[in-house]
């Protein structure tokens, strides 16, 4: 089980190209298709999960369902799998690169790479600010995301503080209407 | 010494990297810029390698880094680790609750009110790590704007085989080369 688990993280992580997101289509096609080792529901949980968890969204994946299918032996497994593809290609690719990278030819193909990246970082986020900003919750949600852009990067505040401060605040107000609302009730 | 950052970092960005993929960028930013682990253009030029390359991003950027910060394979080995850990400890222990509570969670308003406060900040999190890479050391000249623009549009447009990321950065790759050798 644990060489299955493995093997069948190692493809998926052999063979996506572009990040988490990628991986969980094919997941779900050998987990719940192919090997049946979760259903279809069970599968759908496990990602609301995976992305609620902090963490890389593929290896929470891993972690979940090779837990649940063999436990201990089962998570070691899906979760090697599914780090070591791409561990040893970056892993080549740091040695190398790192000695390469000052030559005229190679710097002149990553100049014209790194506007690209950064409209590559940007470009979702029009997707997604229009699916955030669709519900109810349009000033909200304008408001947190636009002050954490501006707190990153304009002061140069820490991510982490912002996150936790959202996590505590939101906490903090689902309390105050939680404990209003038990009073209407009485 | 360099072990121990390394370790701490990672940690830390696994354990808030909410989101995934581009929100844990800018977690990442921060960090390497706290500890001068390595300039913007290289960190760009690995999130350009994570693209083409297979898989997550957060995996690539932590066997990268934990190489170039402390020149050995054990750096990687330890970033990387690192990253993981607190995934390993939380859906460890979700996993174990959902294994009793099956989806009973779900209505939880704590639970609900913080994902949701959570997709919000991750907005904000993948906009500040676009906007602080845009900068003199990325956009160098006019051309870069074009470039910018280019790839911005073309992915947006989602035009059949050329929408694709990979072949996006090859292309600019490519016309990088001949506008700037």
């Amino acid at each position: 089980m644990f060489l299955r688990l493995f093997w069948t993280f190692f493809k998926i992580g052999t063979f996506t190209l572009g990040g988490g997101y990628a991986m969980l289509p094919l997941i779900q096609r050998e987990v719940v298709d192919n090997q049946h080792w979760i259903d279809e529901r069970e599968f759908l949980n496990m990602v609301a999960l995976a992305q609620a968890a902090p963490g890389i969204i593929a290896v929470n994946s891993a972690i979940f369902i090779g837990y649940k299918v063999d436990r201990w032996r089962g998570l070691l497994g899906a979760v090697l799998g599914a780090v070591l593809p791409s561990f040893c290609i970056i892993l080549c690719i740091a040695i190398i690169f790192h000695n390469f990278r000052n030559q005229p030819s190679i710097e002149a193909i990553f100049k014209g790479i790194r506007p690209a990246v950064v409209a590559l970082i940007a470009a979702p986020l029009y997707r997604m600010t229009h699916n955030a900003l669709k519900g109810n919750n349009f000033y909200i949600a304008l408001l947190v995301s636009l002050a954490t852009a501006l707190f990153i990067w304009l002061f140069g505040v820490s991510p982490v503080v912002i996150i936790l401060a959202v996590i505590l605040i939101t906490l903090l107000i689902t309390n105050c209407l939680q404990s209003k609302s038990n009073k209407n009730i009485q | 010494m360099i072990y121990l950052q390394l370790f701490i970092s990672f940690f830390k960005i696994g354990l808030f990297g909410f989101g995934g993929g581009y929100a844990i960028l800018s977690l990442i930013e921060h960090e390497v810029e706290y500890y001068g682990w390595m300039n913007q253009q290289e960190f760009v030029d690995i999130v350009a390698i994570s693209q083409v390359t297979p898989g997550p991003i957060g995996i690539n950027a932590a066997t990268y880094i934990g190489y170039t910060a402390s020149g050995h394979i054990i750096g990687s080995i330890i970033a990387t680790s690192a990253i993981i850990l607190p995934s390993l400890i939380i859906m460890l222990t979700l996993c174990k609750l959902y294994l009793r509570l099956e989806d009973k969670y779900a209505n939880n308003p704590y639970y609900n009110n913080t994902l949701l406060m959570l997709r919000f900040t991750v907005l904000g999190l993948i906009a500040a790590a676009a906007l602080t890479l845009i900068t003199p050391f990325n956009f160098i000249d006019y051309y870069s704007w074009i470039f910018f623009a280019g790839v911005f549009i073309l992915s947006l447009l989602k035009v059949k085989y050329l929408s694709n990321p990979i072949l996006l950065i090859i292309i600019a790759g490519a016309i990088g080369y001949f506008v700037y050798s």
